[in-house]
């Protein structure tokens, strides 16, 4: 076993160049080169967590500028509909009132024909009935050679036009 | 036929060697020569600088490599901060050295380098290599033991809610289990990869003897044995994961205990 055969010979060469090779991979490996590897990888972590935070916060902005957006455009379309009722309303009111003056206008007027026509009736009838008296009156001079009074052929004719 | 049976020494491979013309050098004293050893430890920074340098090009959104990086250091990030927590991330720059110059270090060991002449060595199957880790190691949690909490720290060593007539009996038995976990922290690694080794090498012996004794001996031993290196190769890229992984997770639960005791 020449680790133990070669023992005296060789652990004072083994110690010394053990010490200078892993002194160098210490001092120039461990402490010159690792904390550098280890730092760009804490840089790059530090990074990835800035940008997801810068991520999350615009994707957080967003949505708070959506949600403003929205309630802003729902508040625009209630005043949108509001001022559509209010039209629909004011044109229904308007519409309402014009036909109720069409109305009326349209009632006096058939008013107004139906007191002329009752009065034409009347003047009609008065006049039927003054022509009928004179009928009557001559009728009876003629036929039965009386001379009737005007009110008696009147009341006469009177009586007959009820009766029909 | 003698000469080729003795051609696999399955502990060959676990000689070190100096490389031609270093054999000299000392430094006070000591012998530091530069051997295959050191070589392979050297290749080991090399490939895990290179590694490292690939996942450094700081790119917002990161390519393969740079992803590969970062996953290991994320790995590392996370196990300290799970075993740990907060306190866990000033460790990460060792415990990352260590966790992957013991992988790089196990992986290259099972490289099939020596087809080409190359021969690997895994230093991680020498206890004097994986001893001085683990006494790193446990040299940072006394440190930082010592340092956070001071003499305090021994309370360490009576676990919460004992009973005080137990204490005299719990404590020296915390003591000693506290006090092997260098060694069991250095042998664990050492012996996983030695045995792996070894293992493999006793199945190739087993396939060129075998091949060499002819054809019955071939089909009967030596295609057996190939089919299970190749199975026992794939497992051995899993140990060497998780002998890195469970050198790093040790690590990391004793300087636990250091940063909040018990």
């Amino acid at each position: 076993m020449p680790q133990i055969a070669q023992l005296a010979e060789t652990w004072s060469s083994q110690v010394f160049w053990l010490l200078i090779f892993f002194g160098i991979t210490f001092f120039v490996i461990g402490r010159g080169m690792v904390p550098k590897v280890m730092d760009t990888v804490a840089q790059r972590d530090s990074q990835i967590s800035g940008d997801l935070a810068a991520a999350k916060a615009a994707r957080d902005a967003a949505d708070a500028e959506e949600e403003a957006w929205r309630v802003k455009e729902n508040e625009n379309r209630a005043a949108a509909q509001a001022i559509v009722a209010k039209a629909k309303d004011e044109a229904a009111a308007k519409s309402e009132a014009r036909l109720k003056a069409a109305q009326t206008r349209l009632d006096k007027k058939l008013a107004d024909a139906e007191t002329r026509i009752a009065e034409a009736r009347t003047a009609a009838l008065t006049e039927v009935e003054s022509v009928a008296v004179e009928a009557a009156q001559d009728i009876v001079a003629t036929l039965a050679g009386v001379k009737v009074t005007k009110p008696t052929a009147a009341k006469a004719v009177k009586e007959a036009m009820i009766h029909g | 036929m003698a000469a080729e049976q003795a051609k696999v020494d399955p502990m060959k491979q676990f000689a070190i060697e100096p490389i031609a013309g270093t054999q000299g050098w000392e430094l006070a004293g000591f012998n530091i020569a530069f051997t295959n050893s050191a070589m392979w430890m050297l290749v080991t920074a090399v490939v895990l600088f290179l590694f490292v340098l690939g996942g450094m090009k700081r790119e917002l959104v990161p390519g393969r490599w740079q992803m590969m990086v970062e996953t290991f250091t994320g790995f590392i990030d996370n196990m300290l901060e799970a075993n740990i927590g907060k306190e866990g991330r000033k460790y990460v720059p060792y415990v990352f050295s260590l966790f992957m110059f013991i992988l790089v270090a196990n992986l290259l060991g099972l490289l099939p380098l020596g087809i080409v002449g190359i021969h690997p060595f895994t230093f991680t199957s020498h206890f004097t290599v994986t001893g001085v880790l683990a006494i790193i190691s446990f040299s940072i949690v006394l440190l930082v033991g010592f340092w956070k909490h001071g003499l305090h720290f021994f309370s360490l060593f009576v676990p919460h809610g004992t009973p005080l007539p137990m204490v005299p009996v719990i404590a020296p038995i915390e003591f000693i289990s506290f006090m092997v976990r260098p060694f069991s922290l250095a042998l664990r690694l050492f012996v996983a990869m030695m045995a792996g080794h070894v293992l493999l090498k006793v199945l190739s012996s087993f396939v060129i003897d075998g091949t060499n004794a002819g054809l019955g001996f071939g089909a009967l031993v030596g295609l057996p044995s190939f089919i299970l290196m190749i199975g026992i190769s794939a497992l051995e890229i899993l140990v060497a994961g998780i002998q890195a992984y469970v050198f790093a997770l040790l690590t990391s639960l004793y300087i636990n205990d250091a940063e909040h005791l018990h």
